[in-house]
């Protein structure tokens, strides 16, 4: 951890000899961040609810889900851009350090300009809370925490194999945009608009549901099911099979370049 | 102490012929083709040696050295590095060793140079203590004093080559790993490089294992070589024997008369009017017959004799070796 | 022309060359593709009367955006042009027998037409089996079928001329990628591509349609579905001719200012 604030620092550092740079992109990521937020609004103006949810208990789920993706974004960079790091050879140089791999992938890259797109997410988070018409206790505020952790897991999981993908196939797949961005993307809606095979598909496979729209059910007060509040805890054991198939990538690293 | 045993690794390539038709037929079938990087490589590296890898591009070279240090599983074979095996104990083991990669840099770009020293320090969990004696010996052996408060990208190749070297010995390791720590380089940096790292081998014992494609480097560090081609170890000894076997010099003379066709017994390597030049396998004897029957036949106004030259040696070599 | 030719022919190879980016790519866009159909189905139930435009429109919209993503989006650009900019190395680009602005924007289009060649197929294909109302179906004549593909060239036209602008402001500004990200955010949003513009508030959407924005998606994507017909059509096209035309002679003057700035300064 300490070793963590340190990596932080240097980052943090680099930074600011670039500046105007840093903030120019910040906000860059806050309008972009604005504009998918403009289309959420735009069809809950046309339509005012979609599949029983509220445009104010849409924005929650939009909200925690953009939170948890662009944390990720920030802080595991390294796996985001990890084909790159495999192409130049910068793999190599992890692997010279004595010290877990994941962990100095994670803290080799940080894009502070993603906070940009966080305190989008975080302001909506926050009109939301009050008007969503969730009645806050001590569970549900639990439920909600529960919620965060878990799409950070989630997203973190699936950059991950995104990452170990690139050992096998040094380019990054596109396809993987599917899980990583279209999470983001579709999981601004709760996972059941688009239907129960999808719905299921994102419960078991790739547990996305499991931080919004099951979570969502327990704190709008439509289901009570120990399943429902606690099914954000699946994520976290999303995290094993990730870590297994990335762990199997590292014993296939074929080094590129001489 | 290195100890290699019968190491072989496999890279497989997919290739395709050129042109729109192979392009399209390759999205849905690829011929793919196994390159043999190593195959059945054996040798023992006493500690505190410095031990020159040599080989032309795509020998193996790299691939060894990824394997000694822990980057890459081969498929076959043993190593044993003070006990450990690289792969196995990767991280034990990588605590031990310094690598320096000429072409790439482990310094941080945009933050001075003692940060990343100061993050190394936490990296390898290197005592306080330990840590100030060495940045300490490091900055007044390198002269280092005015970079480490400049940020890498402002330092020239060879201050940041110097800063690359220093950052691989902080954390004291036993084994050193060079990937061609000249390259690019100019005159005076390539011999202060070279002085520091015969000084760090004497004085510390460290093994350092180099490759180059410099042989002045060899030359001036290497006290042992070894040569690889196509994957398989062909060579191994000493620079002094291998100029004794495959090294070879000349003698050039210029003249103003005499008859150059009763010259017999001699290899002529290049020949202008009132110019010459002859081979010699090298050693002493040989050159002088070769200059007694140059002054015998011809009236010579200058002289000049040529030893065995290591960067020709090598291209010989690999002549003979076919790789 | 020919070496407009072999470009492409060069782009489309590399991008052959990487099976498994490709067949995932395409892979990506029947994903994508589906899961927006199945959130408009969504919004569709909850209020039918309220849909702005006809279901089978849409998925034609949505499937024919996916098979032409490579070639209409808003977000690719062409890195080599921008270190080009900032490297200074433009110097050397300025010494071959073509004038700048007319050989990045050739490179641009054939780049982004290289990418789309190799994917639209399949996304077609695979769009047009799927059952009614979610898959694509054929236009409704010949007539829109030819305006339709001209008015896609068009629309590739307005786009490339678009990002040559942002490429001569990166000339003048100290951060790229803020421009870039300015840039690609707006007309994300405003060309309808991340929501059809007739999905739009009434009043905001008609002020939209006037915008360049609207002829880079929103006009050819709706023309082929017979959605925008007749003189909606004629009136939406000519203004994608004006924007190309704008666009261009903007870009051009911009790029006589830039480069004579870079060759006072001596750069």
């Amino acid at each position: 951890m300490k070793l963590y604030a340190k990596f932080f620092s240097l980052h943090l550092r680099s930074m600011m000899q670039y500046k105007s740079s840093f903030f120019l992109m910040t906000l860059g990521q806050f309008i972009l961040a604005f504009s998918a937020f403009l289309s959420v609004w735009f069809l809950f103006d046309r339509f005012h609810q979609v599949d029983g949810f509220t445009f104010e208990q849409v924005l929650l789920c939009f909200s925690v889900t953009l939170m948890a993706f662009s944390w990720c974004e920030g802080f595991f960079r390294g796996f985001d851009t990890f084909s790159s790091t495999i192409q130049n050879a910068e793999f190599d140089r992890i692997l010279l350090r004595p010290r877990n791999e994941i962990f100095l992938v994670l803290s080799g890259k940080i894009e502070l300009s993603k906070i940009g797109r966080l305190l989008q997410a975080f302001l909506v988070f926050l009109y939301a809370l009050p008007v969503s018409g969730v009645e806050w206790n001590v569970q549900r505020v639990l439920v909600l925490l529960f919620m965060l952790i878990g799409g950070v897991c989630v997203f973190c999981g699936l950059f991950l194999i995104y990452a170990a993908i690139c050992f096998f196939t040094v380019e990054g797949l596109e396809f993987m945009n599917i899980f990583t961005d279209g999470g983001k993307e579709f999981g601004s809606y709760p996972m059941s608009i688009y239907g129960d095979g999808i719905l299921r598909f994102f419960t078991f496979m790739v547990p996305i549901a499991c931080f919004q729209y099951w979570p969502l059910l327990y704190l709008l007060g439509k289901s009570d099911s120990l399943w429902c509040m606690l099914s954000p805890l699946v994520c976290i054991v999303f995290l094993l099979p990730c870590w297994g198939f990335w762990r199997f990538g590292v014993r296939h690293y074929q080094s590129t370049g001489s | 102490m290195i100890a290699v045993r019968h190491l072989s690794k496999q890279f497989v390539v997919s290739r395709r012929k050129s042109g729109l038709k192979h392009a399209a037929q390759s999205l849905f079938h690829r011929e793919r083709e196994f390159v043999q990087a190593l195959n059945d490589v054996s040798f023992t590296i006493p500690d505190g040696q410095v031990v020159g890898y040599i080989g032309p591009n795509g020998a193996g070279k790299s691939t060894t050295v990824k394997i000694l240090s822990g980057i890459l599983t081969p498929d076959s074979g043993e190593c044993d590095i003070n006990g450990r095996t690289p792969w196995k104990q990767r991280r034990e083991h990588v605590a031990e060793i310094g690598v320096v990669f000429g072409q790439r840099s482990q310094l941080w770009w945009d933050v001075p140079v003692g940060d990343s020293f100061d993050l190394l320090r936490d990296i390898y969990r290197v005592p306080e203590s330990r840590y100030r004696a060495n940045v300490s010996e490091l900055t007044e052996r390198l002269q280092l004093e005015s970079l480490l408060r400049t940020p890498t990208r402002q330092l020239s190749l060879g201050q940041r080559m110097r800063c690359e070297i220093a950052a691989s010995l902080l954390h004291d390791p036993k084994v050193l790993f060079l990937d061609e720590p000249t390259i690019g380089l100019d005159a005076v940096s390539k011999l202060a490089v070279r002085d520091f790292i015969r000084e760090i081998n004497r004085d510390r014992g460290v093994t350092v294992i180099l490759t180059t494609h410099d042989m002045q480097d060899i030359e001036a560090l290497a006290q042992r070589i070894l040569l690889i081609g196509k994957g398989r170890l062909l060579l191994d000894g000493t620079l002094e024997q291998l100029k004794q076997q495959y090294g070879r010099g000349s003698v050039t003379v210029s003249y103003n008369g005499g008859d150059v066709q009763v010259l017999s017994g001699l290899e002529i390597v290049q020949q202008e009017p009132g110019r010459l030049t002859v081979a010699t396998d090298g050693t002493r004897e040989d050159t002088a017959r070769v200059i007694a029957s140059l002054t015998g036949a011809l009236s010579i106004t200058d002289i000049s004799v040529k030893g065995p030259d290591a960067e020709e040696m090598v291209v010989s070599l690999y002549r003979e070796y076919q790789v | 022309m020919r070496k407009y030719v072999s470009f492409f022919r060069i782009r489309f190879i590399n991008a052959l060359q990487y099976r498994a980016a490709a067949l995932a790519g395409m892979a990506t866009q029947f994903f994508w593709g589906g899961m927006l159909l199945l959130m408009f189905a969504a919004f569709y139930r909850s209020a039918p009367e309220n849909f702005p435009m006809g279901f089978q429109e849409l998925s034609s919209y949505i499937w024919l955006q996916q098979a032409f993503l490579a070639m209409l989006n808003a977000w690719s650009f062409e890195n080599d042009i921008f270190e080009a900019v900032s490297t200074g190395n433009i110097a050397y680009e300025l010494c071959r027998p073509m004038g700048l602005y007319s050989q990045w924007f050739l490179k641009a289009s054939a780049n982004r037409m290289a990418r789309a060649a190799l994917r639209c197929v399949p996304v077609l294909v695979f769009a047009s089996i799927l059952p009614a109302p979610y898959g694509i179906i054929l236009p409704p004549d010949a007539g829109t079928a030819l305006l339709f593909v001209f008015s896609l060239f068009l629309a590739l036209g307005v786009i490339v001329a678009f990002t040559m602008v942002i490429y001569i402001i990166t000339f003048y500004t100290i951060s790229p990628t803020g421009v870039r990200m300015a840039a690609v955010s707006a007309a994300d949003l405003l060309s309808g591509s991340l929501l059809p513009l007739p999905f739009f508030p009434d009043g905001f959407r008609q002020a939209v349609e006037l915008l360049p924005f609207a002829s880079m998606q929103n006009v050819p994507l709706r023309v082929y579905s017979g959605d925008l017909s007749g003189q909606a059509a004629a009136w939406a096209i000519g203004l994608q001719l004006f924007w190309f035309a704008a666009l261009l002679v903007l870009g051009m003057w911009m790029m006589r200012r830039a480069l004579h700035r870079v060759v006072v300064q001596g750069g």
